[in-house]
């Protein structure tokens, strides 16, 4: 994970998910319809909206179907 | 132990984030029984305790479950002011172990607060069935504080958490004091050069701790800031200083300062972290990821969540008609045998159907409040809650909802008054305020009568047609809602949905009743209360002022009807006795108020009879139908009333 844009609410809630730089998260899947994400982060797993998950910028580390998180 | 100090006060607050077992530590603590959450931020107000131990008078105070205190939420606001401003003697600051690094980022911000902590590692049993191995010694000396393991559902480990608490008390004075929090050299650096600003007042309240102040105004605390500049006699150099460090910041890191210091701090923490927790790959985990592939599967994850919903709501509705049948019955019973011990009058009538009827309507929701919230109790406390919102985001967010509105609005259609009590899962006001404002729009079971009786009347053969339109039209009407609301009253931001999916676990009884009383006891602290009073109120404009003179003698046609015995004089009664309620209920001041607003509802077609039923149906709506029958003399046969309308 390089980069995390996004301000104030939404930015403190995501450090206190643990999404911070440097973290490595993995894509698990799409709820049926298609918005939530469930993405696992070091430890746990939690869900996230697309808009809300285009505020990050990842680097795919490996293999990847989706690479805009 | 010395035991010279007997009766010494110990003031403790329970600090911790949400989900960490906070409430259940706060219960094995106090022993006052509460709710215990699986979710996110459902303790917000205060709760106090006290407990004896060893001589010492303990008094605890259960802050709300926050990640932070950098007090930009009401809650967080609420804990920091109450450190700041109480000054309890101690913090115990429950962990879950199993999600240990966003723990000790708040205890990180406790300690930089300069007060002394209990660090209680929570959940210890779970967090060991998943294989976690974590290295307490080690953590308390990297900490500088007692390190103390329990299991907060089963009361595990209190003893210890007081025994700690006793020992910093009693060692105060040896000055244990927490290694600061390092932030990297040059933020480091930065903070240092600030706090010496701060400090060389000597003199006001915030330079009792100038590193936390100096960090609070680098983070842009405004309280603080606002603080400083008012109180801090040397606050040019310090203002100066801060709009310098700000800058600095933001070159060195390109970042801002706020974040910058976020970033350090969480950095800090995960070095913590690596020293003391051996992680293997955990089987629990692994496990949640199967039953997720079934439960949030892309074809079965709707038809299980539709199931699951569907049992729900039929527990709810249809197994808690039986006891509802019960307590109807019941109140029936007692009515009657109240007057038949009262001599009939005002106050039997008061005491039967005012009182009677009031605490009957309050109690005939019971089973359905206390089903329901089995269920949800168990949706929370299993895990499953997180992914029914993960399912239904997308929809809800189409209302500016989350996904957890979803099973409220569900409830709407069984009964209100349940679904309502249900919005009580939802973190953020505004959900819940926006939920609740929708739910009337989802047609419940009471309304069903009101809806046959008029579809019947004016649809005749396209009845069903008629009564499932009005379904689709309240859903419609609850959307536009929304939609109109969002843009509107309710304008401020919508809750971030990001949120955790905790590992499936199997609930506790223990906790699934502590849930279900918990909610059933603020229904009958708070809506109970309401309902009654309303009740009586609609009782007395029911009944006031009191008819005397009828257009004819009903009391002596009945009597003398009522020596004879054939069914023909049966009819006869009922017949009379519904014309003199008839009567009474027009003079009533529901009656006069029916006439009163008769030009506010001739415009719609409505006829003064129409208007009453209107104003009675407030108590419940399916007593339209039963006034209506009254008032057009014709008892309760909806058949007939359709047929006359």
């Amino acid at each position: 994970m390089l980069e995390i844009s996004g301000a104030g609410a939404l930015r403190r809630r995501f450090l206190d998910l643990g999404l911070r730089r440097g973290e490595v998260v993995t894509m698990i899947k799409a709820a049926p319809l298609r918005d939530p994400l469930q993405v696992s982060l070091g430890y746990g797993h939690i869900s996230i909206r697309r808009s809300e998950a285009s505020l990050i910028t990842v680097e795919v580390i490996l293999d990847g179907k989706d690479i805009r998180k | 132990m010395e035991k010279i100090s007997v009766n010494k006060e110990i003031k403790v607050a329970l600090a911790g984030n949400p989900n960490s077992g906070k409430t259940s530590i706060f219960n094995a603590l106090t022993g006052a029984h509460q709710r215990v959450a699986n979710f996110p931020g459902v303790t917000v107000e205060k709760r106090t305790g006290r407990r004896r131990y060893n001589g010492y008078n303990f008094q605890f105070v259960d802050l709300p479950g926050t990640y932070n205190l950098s007090a930009f939420s009401p809650d967080e606001k609420v804990a920091r002011d109450f450190i700041i401003n109480e000054n309890p003697d101690l913090i115990i600051n429950v962990i879950d172990s199993g999600s240990l690094e966003r723990g000790l980022y708040l205890t990180m911000q406790l300690i930089e607060m300069g007060v002394d902590v209990v660090i209680d590692l929570n959940m210890w049993d779970e967090a060991k069935e998943s294989g976690l191995e974590i290295d307490t010694q080690k953590l308390a000396l990297l900490l500088g504080a007692p390190v103390v393991k329990t299991i907060g559902n089963r009361g595990q480990g209190i003893d210890g958490l007081l025994d700690a608490a006793v020992g910093l008390v009693e060692n105060k004075d040896k000055g244990h004091r927490h290694p600061p929090v390092t932030y990297g050299p040059k933020l480091d650096d930065i903070v240092a050069d600030l706090s010496q600003e701060i400090s060389s007042c000597g003199s006001c309240r915030a330079c009792r701790n100038p590193r936390w102040v100096a960090v609070r105004m680098l983070e842009g605390d405004k309280d603080i800031e606002g603080e400083i500049l008012t109180h801090n006699r040397n606050r040019a150099r310090v203002r100066s200083r801060l709009g310098q460090s700000i800058k600095h910041i933001r070159t060195t890191t390109k970042n801002d300062p706020e974040f910058a210091l976020t970033e350090g701090r969480y950095g800090y923490v995960a070095g913590v972290v690596r020293e003391v927790v051996k992680r293997p790959t955990s089987d629990r985990m692994q496990l949640s990821v199967y039953i997720d592939n079934l439960l949030t599967h892309r074809f079965w994850g709707y038809p299980i969540f539709l199931l699951l919903m569907w049992l729900i709501f039929q527990a709810t509705f249809k197994i808690g008609a039986y006891p509802m049948d019960w307590i109807n019955a019941g109140a029936s019973w007692l009515q009657a045998e109240i007057g038949s011990l009262i001599p009939a009058g005002i106050i039997s009538d008061l005491l039967i159907n005012g009182v009677l009827g009031g605490v009957g309507a309050v109690a005939v929701f019971l089973p359905n409040i206390v089903i329901l919230f089995l269920g949800i109790a168990l949706l929370e406390d299993s895990g499953y809650m997180a992914r029914a919102a993960f399912l239904m985001d997308r929809l809800m967010h189409y209302l500016g909802l989350h996904g957890k509105s979803f099973i409220p609005l569900l409830m709407g259609f069984g009964c209100n008054v349940p679904a309502i009590m249900a919005t009580r899962t939802l973190e953020s006001r505004r959900d819940r305020i926006l939920t609740v404002m929708l739910i009337p729009m989802m047609s419940c079971s009471a309304r069903l009568p009101v809806y046959v009786l008029f579809a019947g009347a004016f649809f005749g053969a396209h009845a069903g047609n008629a009564i499932f339109s009005l379904y689709l039209f309240g859903v419609a009407a609850a959307i536009l809602m929304a939609r109109l609301l969002q843009k509107t009253l309710l304008r401020t931001a919508e809750t971030p949905f990001v949120m955790e999916l905790p590992p499936y676990r199997w609930p506790t009884w223990k906790s699934i009743v502590i849930h279900m009383w918990e909610r059933t006891r603020i229904y009958l602290n708070k809506m109970g209360g309401v309902i009654l009073i309303a009740s009586v109120i609609l009782w007395g404009l029911g009944n006031f002022p009191v008819k005397k003179e009828f257009s004819q003698d009903y009391d002596a046609q009945i009597a003398q009807y009522s020596s004879q015995n054939t069914p023909e004089a049966k009819a006869e009664i009922n017949r009379l006795q519904i014309l003199k309620s008839s009567e009474k209920l027009e003079y009533s001041l529901i009656g006069r108020l029916g006439h009163a607003t008769l030009p506010a509802v001739q415009p719609l077609g409505f006829t003064w009879e129409m208007g009453i039923s209107i104003i009675t149906g407030f108590v419940a709506k399916e007593v339209v139908v039963s006034t209506m029958g009254v008032l057009y003399h014709l008892g309760d046969e909806t058949s007939t009333l359709i047929k006359t309308l």
